[in-house]
């Protein structure tokens, strides 16, 4: 049976095995999506939003929707995957499922907690209802397909005037207790007025076998909220995951997202930002580097739709071996955004012949009292660089290192949690297959 | 130390070194004079192992070594240091992280323990003071917005730091004031001893007020065609170069 039929005629199972109240929010949500879902099917590359990246391949596979909880995980079968060196709440989903062991929730001054409780619990009602599923219903058929299994999580809710303690860690694992699986994380994430959280999510395999996640991520910001997001992709080669990550801004709220591609099959970032108001800023950071035959697709966008708002956009990416990039950065300006200041740039290098890139700016402007720019740059690493950093000892492997650390730098510079911005550049520096005898 | 020996040299098949002759002695310094196009920099580039030039003739022997098969780095690790007439601007890197890796790899070709973290500060701090370089620049990307100025004080203190054999100033003395000048020539000079040598290459005979050279060498259209004490320079600077022809 293919994929989708499969799905679509699992649907009344699974909502069957939640015991679903028939006449909540939820359910509403799920079967319209499913219904969806069922007409578009999955995107093809005939699709211009899909043109670059091919699912066919990753589709074909047997997988299992509902994997069974066979092994167990402890806290030592995790534990690097974790930023262990600082203070955080942690949602640890493991093949799906919530693991409370290995998980350090809060309901204290704002609640970390997962979404199947958020679901079905009367105290979080409002808040489901007002929000699920409000940004993520764009017309994008693999959004639909996640929210019509919506099922589990994070689930975060920070009141207003709150700065949250200390970050986030939201990571999924799969164990490969099935050989193949796919797995649905849903996240619901809203900030109050002048409140503030940090965010790092992660998706691992732990095992060998081949893992597809379809996760959607939905971000509310009220005035004045601050949200710095951070997405670690470094999984292992049998695993591919699709990301859907919207966020909707009221005034002068601050959104940052920053994607750190290293790891993985095939990763497709879709993260659209929705202005709701005035003053708002939105950043868009990302860096990949990639080889083998990894492919990494960064689809963004940015809506402006109120006067005076900001959006700062920076995607670099280094290609070795047979890796495929794709940037498409779209930027609309709406005829009532006046005033707004929208900044775009893409820099790749390409370090074997071997290697594609495919970068598409698109800028939309209604408006006519705008500063908007977009740049793109591919190159390969500069000769007459290399040759001076050897005519000062620097051997020529270290040399490149070098200068592609230094080409990544300005997006890790970004980082505001210094035992990631180590992390990170621990990966890169890995990626790059060189020890270099400091931190950039 | 560095014996030259009928050097050819092609870039994208263009001759441009003719068959240079040219032996420098350890404590010596030398100046090589010329208009522009006479191949200076090409010779500059060929000694420390710029791979776009094709050596199609001759040598270039350091301490008994021909260096024809050794890249770029292992001629720095064995003691050629080259002063660029236009320094690379690499953002991202700052001054003291870059020079710290070259000091750090100099020596792991050496076979020698990276030298630790305080003495390289102290070192840095030393030699950055030779140079009246103030700190904050050290924390700069390397050459990234520098005035011309900055960048080749920025080389000389490279080449403090590094402490090479064989020092090749390509035009260091191009876009600095008398000011600027007067430090670089200083710290050059102070840096000089028995055991190493430098090779100016310039067009001016300016900078041979500071820094006195022991042989003036005059190369034209690929050759020296003429050499002589310093008071060489002063005749260039009188009459030109046309009546070298």
């Amino acid at each position: 049976m293919e994929l989708k039929e499969k799905l679509v005629s699992s649907f009344l199972a699974f909502e069957n095995r939640g015991n679903i109240d028939l006449d909540s929010t939820v359910h509403a949500i799920r079967l319209k999506a499913i219904q969806n879902f069922e007409k578009e099917g999955f995107p093809t590359k005939k699709d211009e939003e899909w043109k670059y990246t091919s699912l066919k391949p990753i589709l074909k596979e047997d997988f299992i929707l509902f994997p069974n909880l066979e092994k167990s995980v402890d806290y030592k079968n995790i534990k690097d995957y974790l930023i262990n060196d600082i203070d955080s709440y942690t949602l640890i989903f493991v093949d799906g499922e919530f693991n409370s062991f290995l998980s350090e929730t809060t309901h204290d001054d704002c609640d970390v907690c997962v979404l199947s409780s958020a679901l079905v619990r009367p105290k979080y009602k409002m808040i489901v209802d007002n929000y699920l599923n409000t940004i993520a219903n764009k017309n994008n058929s693999l959004s639909e397909l996640n929210t019509a299994f919506v099922k589990e999580g994070a689930f975060i809710n920070i009141p207003k005037n709150t700065i949250v303690p200390k970050p986030i860690q939201i990571i999924n694992f799969s164990t490969g207790s099935e050989k193949e699986v796919l797995l649905q994380p849903r996240n619901l994430i809203v900030v109050g007025e002048n409140s503030y959280v940090q965010i790092i999510e992660r998706h691992q395999n732990l095992s060998e076998n081949t893992t597809l996640t379809n996760s959607v991520t939905e971000i509310f910001l009220h005035k004045r909220a601050i949200v710095d997001y951070y997405k670690i992709q470094n999984d292992t080669n049998e695993s591919s995951l699709i990301d859907s990550t919207f966020i909707s801004q009221k005034q002068q709220s601050v959104a940052s997202v920053n994607t750190f591609s290293f790891g993985g099959k095939m990763t497709r970032n879709n993260l659209e930002f929705y202005h709701e108001g005035e003053h708002i800023t939105s950043n868009l950071n990302g860096i990949s580097i990639l080889n083998e035959k990894q492919h990494v697709d960064n689809h963004t966008l940015v809506n402006h739709k109120f006067p005076n708002c900001e959006s700062h956009e920076l995607y670099k990416g280094i290609y070795a071996d047979k890796s495929v990039g794709v940037f498409n950065g779209k930027v609309i300006v709406r005829q009532d955004a006046q005033k707004t200041n929208a900044f775009q740039q893409n820099n790749s290098i390409l370090i074997d012949d071997g290697a594609t890139i495919n970068s598409k700016p698109q800028l939309e402007i209604f408006a006519d009292d705008v500063k908007c720019s977009h740049g793109c740059t591919i190159g390969q690493l500069d000769e007459s660089a290399l040759f001076y950093m050897q005519s000062r000892g620097i051997p020529v492997k270290e040399a490149k290192a070098l200068l592609l650390y230094a080409f990544g730098n300005d997006v890790v510079e970004k980082i505001k949690i210094p035992q990631l911005k180590t992390l990170i550049s621990k990966f890169i520096a890995k990626k790059l297959n060189v020890q270099l005898g400091f931190e950039l | 130390m560095l014996k030259i020996n009928n050097l050819h040299a092609n870039i994208n098949g263009k001759e441009i070194l003719k068959g240079i002759n040219l032996e420098i002695k350890a404590g010596e310094v030398h100046a090589i004079m010329g208009p522009n196009g006479s191949g200076k920099s090409t010779l500059a580039s060929v000694i420390a192992g710029k791979e776009d030039f094709e050596v199609t003739e001759g040598s270039v022997v350091l301490n008994g070594e021909d260096l024809a098969d050794f890249a770029p780095e292992v001629r720095a690790h064995k003691g050629v240091f080259l002063s660029f007439q236009y320094p690379i601007e690499i953002p991202g890197v700052t001054v003291t992280n870059f020079i710290k890796t070259a000091i750090n790899e100099t020596r792991k070709a050496k076979g020698m323990e990276e030298l630790p973290a305080k003495e390289m500060l102290q070192l840095i701090r030393e030699k950055a003071d030779l140079l009246e370089i103030d700190r904050k620049f050290l924390s700069r990307s390397l050459n990234e917005g520098f005035s011309g100025g900055e960048k080749k004080r920025n080389e000389i203190f490279q080449m403090a730091m590094l402490e090479p054999q064989l020092a090749i100033l390509d035009e260091t003395d191009s876009g600095l004031d008398i000011d600027a000048l007067k430090v670089v020539a200083n710290g050059v000079n102070k840096l000089k001893s028995e055991k190493n040598a430098v090779l100016l290459i310039t067009h001016y005979q300016r900078l041979l007020d500071y820094i006195v050279p022991d042989f003036v060498h005059v190369l034209y259209n690929g050759k020296i065609v003429k050499s002589g004490g310093k008071e060489l320079a002063y005749e260039l600077e009188e009459k030109g170069y046309d009546w070298l022809k």
